[in-house]
């Protein structure tokens, strides 16, 4: 059948029943495509487990973060309705009081992580609060009408799922035709009510689970956008009816917290009890994903530099959007696995040593083919060269032992880059960047101790103050104790060993304090000459003084964690065998995620020799 | 970045030029009167000096800035891009404006260095350009037309090269004349400057001449294999894209006008495609991706192809090859009268067989929604040619597709070939896309895609409008025939006023009434909805809200069926 059609645009292809298999899986297509066909099962399937690791981590890190916020949104709203059951009784406050509960939640700008953000959110609230939530976006209502029956339909709609199914046509009909209004809102809502009152036993399961009387939770997710005459007649409108049942709102606020008052004049922002939660910004959410799922040797796939500065550079440049950072990482997992045949071995140490055991000889070529391994075979002398070039089974051993070393060094090296961070995130203009994923990347890219950031970070270090100095190096103690890393404890050791110095620097310091200071000699001299005499003389000795002792530990501090970094931070392109854990092809990854249609066309318009390699163009 | 290079290093050029011995030539060889005005151009040059020096600082920073952006996007990144897009950003965007800033820098180093080479006197340089000419039109016959008119304008418009060629031994002061001609006169700044700068490739580096002194076909050649940042002529490609050059080659010239469809379509068969080989080779490296886009679409991303070149066919190969044993809809987005909501009927009525209407676009999604939620064995893919062709590119029409692509069971692999199409998508459609991005350049015709337009090379016949307006006219009252008849005589009447707004409604109604057609207006009205209903007439407003009216036939046709109906009567 052909999709060639003077009367048609859309051609639908079902295949007859019994030519139709059992679609192919997501493995089959993955053998079929991946550039070897080495072990791809086995990849496949550590893909596909990585992956769902990642989603699960990435979810739990999301509700963490997001714990606390709806926590007190939560709580939020249990005081609003308490009020709204108080003044059920106390006809004077009913009457006076016509304020609307509000809770503003300032999101930041990004709008595609904030639909998740609400719809978790309204999922908590489903679960705990009220069964009756509207997510209104300002699109879907440029009037006042279009709002309520959004708002309406969204009710009732909800509360069809609530109730049994054989209401549901009643309902549909209802909706339709009932004029859309604050009355029938107030009478659904009694109705409805009074229904859940009256339930059956069976049902008393979902009614337990929410409050009584519960309120109706009105979201509006993008409050900036909406019409300001919208939002003064709902809220006037609502506030009118505020007795009759219990509203509260809740706006979603990209900017700051005084739009609301920039859009609403004050007499309509005069009916609205306005309290401020804010939710974590986008940036502090991606810093927490970095260093959740990047910095730690929980999942054996590493980026490397190039890689993470592309996806960190979408981020920042484009969308500040954490889902889109995630979507990237398994874009990531995905293409390396693809790619790579050795990815095999991209698993935890010791299933990878189980691999290695069973490689085929291709693999072992593959292994060989390796510019990192090639380096390593090349240090060797010559007899090993010749085994690891030939024999498979010593190969193998090698390889063993090497991924081994790459373990400890990623084991090593994730605390010590924290160590350096505590102390570079303290220094005036961050030479080497304020955040960890800075300092990650420089380490990365090259030796960090031969920059020049390095060097002058190392310069200030050694201008600290003594408290400051303590506190990182405590700091650090507990940074490198929680770590699982095994070469610790003699580092340990030794920060200890200074903190304990520091110490006795001090008590030290607290019995020379009686000296004479030199202010004091100055205060003798009136002679102008004599002054500038004395000056010059302490300048002078002041430069060739001896250090003092807080000074001379404070050298010897900053010289070992020099020392530690110039040990760990190896770049892990200098590490043998580091192309079967670090996705490195950053090229794929832009041009998938943040390609340039406009830049292709260009391109082909004016260079046509790039695609078609012809020599006569 | 290569720029502020050669920028900078023309403003180190000017230190080696003294001013005294810029005014020593001028005081040598020039009058008095002339001294004058060149004293100013020195003062000039000074000034431009310095503004270059600013520009350059800005600039570096700017450039430095750019720099660091670009290389942490990967833009100058070692790995070699497949395609080509290795290109940056600004090389794309930057073309089509020049920076007026930039220009003066051009102009101000390019004034400096002419004065420093001015020490060696190139008698020899006009007969040189001159024989240069023939042999770079060898490449294109029509560019060999363009170069000899210019030529020709040269010499005879513009005295003062004249001039400047017959004094040709002093190449320092000749410049700087030109150089104030081109302050003076803009249109002929333009040529000048174009002068200058041939002038200097010829004393500087005689390879490039070739390629600087034939602009028609300079463009499509520089880029090629020469990258060769030179400043020259990077001030080139700024100027001569600052004034477009446009063919005046048009259809209404050629000898045989229109041809009908059919030949059209014949000669164009006949031609073959150039480069048949590569963009087969081309093609055949898309083709390996297609269980790569399979993988992919299974793991929840959605594809989208862009790239020159009709995409039609990849498309359908891939259709072919991967999806035959699937449920799979294809959506050709340039058929002209493509909805949604076709699309989804399709979707509904025959891949999920549900007999029944919906109110809106959006139940209907709704219900697809829930029975793909619901049913998890239900698989579709949805192939969409031209994603962005008019009927789809609306906000709505996107959003309803965002939302259907971003259900986990409903792979969409899509293509757009419009140059601004990924600004159809805001953020969030964007994330409810999920788009996976290949670079598919296929350059092949856009055959299929623009089977539903209009050539302008096939002469448009109109036989169908004419059938169609004697058929629904001959069913109509003789007192109607007459109304259109008469408003079909005056719209012919004025077919040479190009802003006709058509007759305006009393005016008919006046003609009408003396040709004792209708009584009252309110007959007229009848008539004409009548005709509105048949798509005869068309009404339109004007701006001082009288209604006007008009026959939506081309002319020809029209006095065909005028004639025709003469006849018949």
């Amino acid at each position: 059948m052909s999709t060639r059609s003077l009367s048609k645009g859309c051609f639908v292809f079902k295949p007859s029943p019994k030519k139709r298999k059992v679609s192919r899986t997501t493995a089959y297509y993955f053998r079929e495509g991946s550039s070897d066909l080495e072990d791809s099962e086995l990849r496949f399937a550590t893909c596909q487990s990585l992956q769902k690791q990642v989603k699960s981590e990435t979810e739990q890190i999301e509700e963490e973060l997001n714990e606390q916020l709806f926590d007190n949104l939560v709580s939020f709203l249990r005081r609003s309705h308490s009020a709204f059951q108080e003044k059920k009784t106390e006809w004077t406050c009913r009457t006076k009081s016509r304020e609307i509960p509000t809770a503003a939640l300032v999101l930041g700008v990004n709008v595609t992580d904030h639909d998740f953000t609400f719809r978790s959110l309204s999922e908590v609230l489903q679960n705990n609060v009220t069964p009756y939530i509207a997510l209104l976006e300002a699109k879907d209502c440029p009037g006042i009408k279009n709002l309520m029956q959004k708002l309406l339909g969204q009710l009732m709609n909800c509360c069809i799922d609530v109730d049994s199914s054989e209401e549901e046509d009643y309902e549909h009909v209802s909706r339709s035709r009932v004029r859309c209004s604050m009355t029938t809102l107030i009478n659904w809502y009694e109705s409805a009510t009074k229904r859940t009152d009256s339930e059956t036993p069976g049902k008393k399961r979902t009614s337990s689970r929410h409050w009584q009387s519960p309120p109706v939770v009105v979201i509006f997710k993008d409050m900036e956008s909406f019409t300001t005459k919208v939002l003064q007649d709902f809220v006037v409108i609502s506030s009118q009816h505020i007795g009759e049942f219990p509203l509260v709102l809740i706006f979603g606020i990209a900017t700051s917290p005084m739009i609301i008052h920039s859009l609403l004049p004050h007499s309509v922002s005069s009916l609205l009890c306005i309290e401020l939660f804010q939710s974590l910004s986008c940036k502090d959410h991606l810093s927490t994903i970095i260093d959740k799922i990047l910095l730690t040797t929980q999942f054996p796939l590493k980026l490397s530099e190039k890689v993470l500065q592309v996806l960190i550079n979408i981020f920042l440049y484009h969308d500040f959007s954490v889902q889109n950072f995630i979507k990237g990482f398994q874009l990531c997992i995905v293409e390396h696995f693809h790619s790579n045949p050795l990815s095999v071995l991209c698993c935890q140490l010791e299933e990878a040593k189980r691999r290695v055991n069973s490689l085929s000889h291709n693999q072992c070529e593959n292994v060989r083919r390796l510019p990192s391994f090639r380096r390593y075979v090349e240090s060797q002398v010559s007899e090993k060269q010749i085994a690891l070039l030939t024999v498979d089974s010593s190969l193998k051993e090698a390889v063993q032992k090497l991924l081994e070393d790459l373990n400890v060094y990623h084991e090593n090296y994730f605390p010590i880059l924290r160590c350096l961070h505590v102390f570079t995130s303290s220094l005036p203009k961050y030479p080497l960047g304020k955040q960890i994923r800075e300092l990650h990347c420089a380490c990365l890219e090259n030796r960090v101790w031969e920059t020049e950031e390095y060097e002058s970070s190392l310069q200030l270090a050694r201008m600290l103050n003594k408290s400051d100095l303590v506190t990182m190096l405590q700091k650090c103690v507990e940074i490198l104790v929680s770590s699982p890393g095994r070469e610790f404890d003699e580092i340990v050791e030794k920060l200890k060993e200074f903190l304990t110095q520091f110490q006795k620097l001090e008590e030290a310091y607290q019995e020379r304090d009686e000296s004479i200071s030199p202010q004091k000699e100055l205060q003798k001299k009136t002679n102008l000459y004599h002054l500038q005499k004395t000056l010059l003389e302490l300048k002078e000795s002041r430069r060739s003084k001896k250090l003092t002792k807080f000074e001379m530990l404070r050298f010897e501090v900053v010289d070992y964690i020099d020392s530690l970094v110039r040990h760990y931070l190896v770049p892990a392109d200098h590490k043998t065998l580091h192309e079967i854990v670090y996705f490195n092809t950053a090229s794929v990854l832009r041009e998938h995620l943040n390609a340039a249609p406009r830049i292709a066309l260009h391109t082909a318009l004016n260079n046509p020799y790039s695609y078609l390699k012809s020599e006569v163009l | 970045m290569s720029l502020a290079e050669c920028r900078s290093a023309g403003a180190l050029e000017v230190k080696f030029v003294p001013d005294e011995d810029v005014l020593r030539h001028i005081a040598d060889d020039a009058g008095i009167k002339v001294q004058k005005g060149k004293n100013q151009l020195i003062a000039n040059t000074k000034r431009f000096v310095k503004k270059l020096e600013a520009i350059s600082d800005d600039e570096a920073q700017e450039v430095l800035e750019e720099k660091s952006y670009v290389a942490v996007l990967g833009v100058c990144g070692e790995e070699s891009m497949t395609n080509g897009s290795s290109v940056g950003g600004g090389e794309v965007y930057t073309f089509q404006t020049p920076k007026r800033s930039n220009k003066m820098a051009e102009l101000a180093s390019e004034l400096a260095q002419t004065p420093g080479q001015s020490a060696v006197p190139d008698p020899s340089k006009c007969p040189e350009k001159t024989a240069k000419t023939p042999q770079s039109s060898k490449r294109s016959s029509s560019s060999q037309v363009q170069q000899k008119t210019k030529k020709n304008e040269f010499v005879s418009t513009t005295p003062y090269r004249l001039r400047k060629r017959l004094a040709a031994p002093d190449a320092q002061l000749e410049s700087e004349s030109e150089y104030s001609a081109s302050c003076s006169e803009e249109e002929e700044g333009e040529e000048a400057q174009k002068e200058v700068s041939t002038v200097l490739s010829h004393q500087k580096t005689p390879a490039k001449t070739k390629a600087v002194s034939t602009p028609p076909s300079r463009k499509t050649l520089t880029k090629k294999k020469d990258n060769m940042n030179n400043l020259v002529e990077e001030y080139f490609e700024a100027h001569s894209s600052s004034k477009v050059l446009t063919s005046d080659r048009t259809l209404q010239k050629l000898r045989r006008k229109r041809l009908n469809q059919q030949t059209l379509h014949d000669l164009l068969q006949k031609s073959p495609l150039a480069y048949a080989a590569e963009i087969k080779e081309l093609n055949q490296q898309y083709e390996s991706l297609f269980s790569k886009w399979m993988l992919q679409l299974h793991l929840g991303f959605n594809i989208v192809l862009y790239g020159l070149g009709s995409k039609h066919d990849l498309l359908e190969k891939f259709r072919t090859s991967m999806l035959q044993d699937c449920v799979h809809l294809v959506v050709n987005g340039y058929f002209p009268s493509i909805t949604v909501k076709s699309v989804l009927n399709s979707i509904t009525e025959e891949v999920l067989d549900h007999i029944g209407t919906f109110r809106s676009p959006l139940d209907q999604l709704e219900f697809i929604v829930k029975r793909f939620k619901e049913d998890s064995s239900l698989e579709l893919y949805v192939l969409i040619h031209n994603l962005d062709s008019q009927m789809l590119r609306g906000e709505r029409s996107q959003q309803i597709l965002a939302q259907l692509s971003s259900l986990p069971s409903i792979y969409l692999i899509a293509s757009i070939d419009h140059i601004n199409a990924p600004l159809m998508w805001d953020q969030a459609k964007q994330s409810l896309y999920n788009w996976l991005w290949y670079e598919t350049t296929t350059f092949s015709p856009y055959v299929e895609e623009t089977s539903y337009e209009n050539s302008l090379l096939v002469q448009q016949s109109g036989s169908l409008a004419l059938s169609s307006l004697t058929h629904v006219l001959r069913s109509l009252t003789p007192n109607a025939r007459g109304i259109f008849r008469l408003l079909a005589q005056y719209q012919l009447e004025n077919k040479d006023n190009a802003s006709y707004p058509g007759l305006s409604f009393q005016d008919f109604y006046q003609q009408c009434r003396e040709a004792f057609l209708v009584n009252s207006d309110l007959t007229l009205r009848a008539q004409l909805t009548e005709f509105r209903d048949h798509k005869l007439i068309r009404t339109k407003r004007g701006a001082d809200g009288v209604e006007y009216l008009l026959i939506p036939v081309d002319d020809s046709t029209l006095s065909d069926f005028l004639e025709k109906e003469d006849e018949d009567i």
